[in-house]
């Protein structure tokens, strides 16, 4: 049982500390110019963050208390592969498509 | 603001609701599950909005984990979004502070990877079309991800487990990720950091994230120096 006050307490705090730090960058500095090597690096930003989000997903799966399933990095491949040729629907359609179609197969 | 490209951002946003229903509805489920009230789990969701952080924090609070411990893990698990904010200065940077404060407020991995793949491409936008295209694309998220937090509440049934929506995530962030490797250096960028995700798995408080992506950062910085002093040498021969 969650008591109301370390509910409240943790939701407030952070709903506050999310919104400062996603206000940091683009509220305190707002239209001043970013200095060049800033740029070069920032440009990285989401292939930089996505990949080493997914990644552990994809080969640690919660779902599987953390054993490796191949049937879920072949769907995560098919998914990349849809995704760099085609488009984000197709690429979530082909993912999960994928990984059903594998499961079903693997009874 | 213009309508042309709010519209624009909704349209290319609009795909990612198929992955925010499954996900938001978890979330409400869980967090009802966890003994919160209806008022509890919806303050969640819209003081938050970031789904990752929200389940951390509520394994940890039924975990009867310290509260601090709880927040700190869960402020962890956000620190992405400060790299956001700061590759969003160039493009959104001119708007007014409580437009800022707005778009910081709304600011999903959905949203920040919509929008800066469209920033990106030509033709270029003004820089007032930027910030409609971004408020349409979250517009077709957040509607969905208040909404079904509060249908998965108010239905309080998991999702049956045969359907594997655990999946859901990561084939979104895939498919967020695929458009935006649009050059060798953004390539080696992605490999580098799938890579150090998983060798840096084992650092406390998701902090494993957070290296990989400044690593991965670097990498494609120095690929992108080194094929402009390859392009240049070239030329100079």
């Amino acid at each position: 049982m969650i008591s109301d006050s370390a509910f409240w307490t943790l939701t407030v705090l952070l709903g506050l500390g999310t919104f400062l730090i996603r206000f940091s960058f683009l509220g305190f500095l707002g239209r001043r110019q970013l200095p060049d090597w800033m740029l070069l690096h920032l440009k990285y930003v989401g292939v930089a963050v996505f990949p080493a989000l997914v990644t552990p997903l994809v080969i640690w799966p919660e779902a599987t208390g953390g054993e490796i399933d191949p049937v879920r990095i072949v769907a995560a491949g098919a998914a990349f592969l849809v995704g760099l040729r085609v488009s984000v629907v197709w690429s979530i359609f082909a993912g999960m498509g994928t990984l059903y179609l594998l499961q079903y197969l693997a009874g | 603001m213009s309508r042309g490209a709010f519209w624009r951002g909704y349209r290319d946003g609009a795909p990612f609701i198929l992955i925010v229903v499954p996900y938001s509805m978890l979330f409400g489920v869980v967090a009802r599950d966890a003994g919160l009230d209806l008022l509890q789990t919806m303050s969640m969701s819209v003081l938050v909005i970031a789904g990752a952080s929200q389940f951390t924090a509520l394994a940890l609070l039924k975990d009867q984990a310290p509260v601090f411990v709880a927040l700190l893990a869960a402020l962890a698990v956000n620190l992405r979004m400060a790299m956001y904010s700061a590759a969003l200065v160039p493009h959104l940077g001119h708007a007014r502070l409580g437009t800022r404060a707005l778009m910081a407020y709304l600011m999903v991995d959905q949203a920040f990877a919509v929008a800066v793949n469209r920033y990106e491409r030509p033709p270029p936008m003004t820089p007032a079309d930027k910030v409609a295209y971004y408020f349409g694309c979250m517009m077709a998220i957040c509607p969905a991800w208040y909404g079904f937090t509060l249908l998965g509440a108010l239905l309080g049934q998991a999702v049956p487990p045969e359907l594997s929506l655990d999946f859901a995530v990561p084939v979104c962030f895939i498919a967020l990720t695929a458009p935006l490797i649009r050059s060798l250096p953004h390539a080696l960028a992605a490999a580098v950091a799938a890579l150090a995700s998983l060798v840096f798995a084992g650092l406390p408080w998701s902090l494993g994230l957070f290296v990989a992506a400044l690593l991965a950062m670097l990498a494609g910085a120095q690929a992108e120096l080194a094929l402009r002093r390859r392009a240049r040498r070239r030329q100079a021969a």
